[in-house]
């Protein structure tokens, strides 16, 4: 299976989610230049997090624009998986490929701490290896991840089962307390209605090992490995 | 020669206006013979900047050519953009700290900025991918208005900075008194790693190469800020804030990928940072490091606005450039390079066979230097050095006889109390703000003892730390010279590091004033004591003078950037107790000594008597044992005590992991003629708190390097509390108080301040 990890410029999670696709999943990657119109054949394509064009404008406001994304739109349409994450999920936003959007934290300060996450969604290509009401930690480091929508958008993405990962306290609760940025419904990642697009602010691809803290994002993978494979 | 005219319009060279450049009669005298006639303004500018403090050294180069600067690991010491060390497998890191203070007093959020930007450079100049920034920060009072706003626009500074260009930010240090009240300190470390063959050095060579300007165009800002950052600080320093430059991370990022790129492809001979007094600055000490003459067409270098003439673009420090020396015929690839990263080149000038640093404007000479006597015949001054008489006495002041504050009968106040004060308490507000996970690298990120990266594909790890105590500084500046680095050298050890090597920023006052310049001879001495004593030689840094304000001069502050090496993953120890029931051993010996400490100043408002005595054969002994200790396997943890001494330690074992915190049971024993507040608070060198399920094994090692080491207590469940008895004093308290006043005390003070947070989110636009 072979990943294709979008390089923009100002990008600066690529080579994280590239080490993390060759080291930890052991299959294959490429880099996608911002410029190409061309995926290499990519299986899975990666938005990865960083600051695309130094977040000018707006996050991921300007990146949408870039050649490469032409073709990760085309792909989601054929019902390719597409993983957006922290940046990337701000530009899969822009791009119309998720619903809402991505506001300064309410702290108005940039975040980085390891946080809780629960899995809301375990029956999805990205989440088939958790479990319903799982509770896994994730490190987060973003300035602009408070997810909001208006509230039929909230609704209709909640009652269709799209909020796939949801911040949580200590006791497991989605609560103000276990929230780090004031998202609305405490949303830390969606998935399209089409179940092949997922955008998450806190980053899997940095919690595959141990021995940095956690390995609770290798399901992640594992699972789009799994569903992708098959 | 050429012949070198006045421009139409530069003004007329006068007394005012050589003393308005910082030049002494004496220099001026200098410069005019070495011309062997009248600067133009524009030489005169030129001169200004390379004679700066900040660029020459002038006042510290005697005393820094004293240290210790070779081991064979050592692969490139001082005189470089960055230090180089080699860490086996092939591999080396390049490393280096620079300070920002001026900036910094006058815009916190750009200062901070671009000080991060300017070390990246530095680093990723030699050849080497940056993998980890730490920061030594310093601040007055957070009770203050302004306090809280330097500090909050430093850390959002060096968090949007750091955060963009993808660098975890990892650790490092910060401190609060009031003697940098009006002179903030912000030191920025940076770290590198490489393949040795990527080495590459800022000499420039071969007649006839290329001189190519890269990145950023060349604006107005910043001029003369190498100058600024040469003088004391005053009222007047805010109408210089145009001397501070504006950082755009984004193009930083850029020029780092393309930077590497350039290098690994074999079309570019030499690279460096335009930083300090900008190109200047960089074409003159590339030309001298290569012993050849260059041309410079300022024509040729990208402008941002229309008509800057040549004195402003051969000063200006706009921020995201570098100067590129390529061989001759690799132009167009050289452009194609940086073309795919959206960033600009031009050919400025080329190295000559001609013995002469030449500027032009077209075809007319503006500025002409012999050889490269501009850098090499530089001032230097070994100025009259004097202790100043209060400084002795106090450190000559008896501190022991100080009586208790009522308050203190329970000495678990004055834990809570040192504990809550912002220098000792938790940093965590400010570096949530950083990215520190970035790169998946980083093994132990902020608040431990050392930051510790994994180095990808072989099984080690590199182990880095910032450290300094101004206060010892001041009190006895030799004594605090060798603290510095020996307290950085435990604290890399504390994660399993033998320390290799150090970066210094040294931070000091006014050095024409006697009792400055003792500080920072003595200081120099003892951190080349240090050196040589831990096996640690420097490879290079940064003096920073003129740190004085209305207010008086800063501490002495000597910052130590260590770094070391695990040699196997599994040797990764953290600071924090993990098991219930493993026992603590303290090893070192404990004085009684109160002086300089921590206890002292905050409780008593005190800073007097001797600084604890650094016995360095002691040090490495320590070092030695406790390494040899956690190789053999048998520590679960190991901590650095000192400042707020044992007890604050004990504590900072037990709350600093919030998510696992536990409690103690110690028992101190015979104190001997160390009274308990000594024991409990005194700042005694050469200690380690160390938690061990063998404790016997940890002993034995310990007594065969010679050094004392004893059974305190024990590790226990948080729900036990936290239990010290020293002597006839007893410490109790619950354990989460402790917590509560370690990890609150900053967010309350910082709680109410929103200043900072939508400064300049955007930076390149406010210039563009």
């Amino acid at each position: 299976m072979k990943f294709g990890i979008v390089t923009f410029p100002g990008s600066n999670c690529d080579y994280d989610a590239y080490r993390a696709v060759v080291d930890s999943l052991g299959e294959a990657a490429v880099y996608l230049w911002h410029k190409n119109h061309d995926l290499q054949g990519s299986d899975v394509v990666i938005l990865p997090g960083g600051f695309s064009y130094g977040d000018y404008l707006r996050a991921g406001a300007i990146a949408r624009f870039s050649p490469v994304m032409h073709e990760v739109a085309e792909h989601a349409r054929r019902g390719g998986p597409v993983l957006g994450i922290c940046n990337g999920f701000q530009i899969a936003c822009e791009a119309g490929l998720l619903p809402g959007a991505l506001l300064r934290n309410e702290s108005l300060r940039f975040v980085s701490a390891p946080i809780a996450v629960r899995v809301e969604n375990a029956n999805t290509l990205f989440t088939s290896g958790y479990a319903d009401g799982q509770r896994i930690v994730l490190p987060i480091a973003h300035g602009d991840g408070r997810f909001t929508a208006d509230d039929a958008t909230l609704d209709e993405i909640e009652g269709s089962g799209r909020i796939v990962f949801r911040y949580v306290d200590d006791a497991g609760e989605a609560t103000a307390a276990g929230n780090p940025n004031g998202s609305s419904r405490n949303i830390a990642g969606i998935i399209n209605d089409g179940g092949n697009v997922i955008g998450m602010m806190p980053h899997p691809e940095r919690a595959l090992d141990r021995l940095l803290g956690s390995d609770d994002g290798l399901a992640l993978f594992e699972s789009m490995l799994a569903r992708v494979a098959a | 020669m050429a012949n070198v005219n006045p421009r139409p319009g530069d003004p007329a060279i006068t007394p005012v206006l050589v003393a308005e450049h910082g030049l002494t009669p004496g220099e001026y005298e200098k410069l005019v013979a070495m011309l062997g006639r009248m600067p133009t303004f524009t030489e005169l500018g030129i001169v200004s900047a390379l004679w700066s403090e900040h660029c020459s050294y002038k006042h510290s180069r005697n005393l820094l050519k004293t240290l210790p600067t070779t081991a064979p690991w050592v692969l490139q010491g001082p005189g470089e953009n960055a230090g180089v060390i080699s860490i086996g497998d092939g591999l080396a890191v390049a490393f280096k700290i620079e300070s920002h203070n001026h900036p910094s007093a006058v815009d916190p959020y750009q200062g901070a900025a671009t000080g991060v930007g300017g070390i990246l450079r530095d680093v990723f100049t030699m050849g080497a991918r940056p993998v980890a920034m730490l920061n030594s920060l310093r601040f007055g009072s957070l009770e203050s208005a302004r306090g809280r706003y330097l500090f909050g626009g430093v850390v959002k500074g060096i968090g949007d900075y750091g955060n963009c260009v993808g660098i975890p930010t990892v650790g490092g240090e910060i401190v609060f008194d009031d003697a940098y009240e009006g002179n903030p300190l912000v030191n920025a470390m940076c770290v590198g790693l490489m393949h040795k063959e990527d080495l590459i050095r800022a000499k420039a060579e071969g007649v006839g190469n290329p001189i190519i300007a890269v990145g950023a165009r060349t604006g107005r800002d910043g001029i003369h800020g190498a100058s600024f950052a040469s003088e004391d600080l005053s009222e007047a320093s805010d109408a210089k804030r145009p001397r501070v430059q504006v950082g755009d991370p984004f193009t930083e990022k850029l020029l780092l990928e393309a930077s590497l790129e350039l290098i690994r492809s074999g079309h570019i001979v030499a690279i460096q940072d335009m930083g300090a007094a900008g190109l200047t600055s960089s074409s003159a000490e590339m030309a001298e490091r290569g012993d050849v003459g260059v041309t410079i067409d300022v024509a040729c270098v990208p402008v941002r606005e229309k008509g800057m003439t040549p004195y402003e673009i051969l000063l200006s420090e706009s921020q995201e450039r570098m100067l590129v020396v390529a061989h001759r015929g690799r132009e167009s690839e050289v452009r194609a390079i940086l073309a795919k990263w959206d960033l600009a080149a031009a050919v400025i000038g080329e190295v000559i066979a001609e013995p002469v640093y030449r500027v032009t404007e077209g075809a007319t000479v503006v500025a002409e230097f012999p050889g490269s006597r501009l850098v090499t015949d530089c001032p230097r001054y070994s100025p009259e050095s004097r202790e100043d008489p209060e400084v002795a006495a106090l450190r000559a002041a008896d501190v022991s006889g100080i009586a208790p504050l009522p308050d203190e009968i329970d000495p678990a106040w004055t834990l809570l109390t040192l504990l809550s004060s912002p220098t000792i308490a938790s940093k965590a507000w400010a570096y949530r703000q950083y990215d520190s996970t970035v790169r998946t690298n980083t093994v132990v990120g902020p608040g431990g003892d050392a930051a510790v990266l994994r180095i990808r594909g072989t099984n080690k790890a590199i182990a880095l730390k910032t450290d300094c105590n101004g206060r010892y500084t001041y009190l006895d500046p030799r004594v605090g010279g060798r603290i510095a680095v020996a307290e950085a050298a435990r604290n890399v050890a504390c994660t399993g590091a033998r320390p290799l090597a150090i970066t210094n920023c040294l931070n000091f006052g006014n050095p024409r004033r006697p009792e400055v310049f003792h500080q920072l001879k003595e200081a120099i001495a003892g951190i080349g004591e240090a050196c040589i004593a831990l096996s640690t030689p420097v490879t290079g840094g940064n003096v920073s003078l003129y740190n004085e304000s209305p207010r008086g001069a800063v501490y002495p502050t000597p910052v130590i950037g260590m770094v070391g090496l695990i040699d196997s993953l599994e040797h990764i120890t953290r600071s924090t107790f993990g098991t219930a029931g493993d026992s603590i051993v303290l090893i070192g010996d404990t004085g009684d000594e109160l002086g300089g400490s921590e206890y002292l100043a905050l409780v008593h408002g005190v800073v007097a008597g001797a600084p604890p005595a650094c016995d360095l054969k002691r040090e490495r002994a320590a070092i030695d044992a406790l390494l040899d200790a956690i190789a053999s396997g048998h520590v679960a943890s190991a901590h650095d005590c000192s400042d707020g001494g044992l007890a604050v330690a004990l504590a900072e074992c037990c709350i600093g992991d919030q998510s696992n915190p536990t409690g103690l049971d110690v028992h101190l024993g015979d104190l001997g003629d160390v009274s308990p507040r000594g024991a409990l608070f005194g700042e005694s060198q050469g200690r380690f708190v160390v938690s061990s399920p063998a404790p016997a094994s940890v002993m034995r090692v310990a007594e065969r390097y010679g050094v004392p080491a004893r059974v305190i207590g024990s590790v226990r469940p948080a729900e036990d509390g936290f239990h010290i008895k020293a002597g006839e004093s007893e410490l109790d308290s619950d354990v989460a108080s402790l917590a509560a006043a370690y990890h609150a005390a900053i967010p309350a003070l910082m709680s109410s301040e929103r200043l900072w947070s939508n400064a300049a989110r955007q930076p390149a636009l406010v210039n563009a």
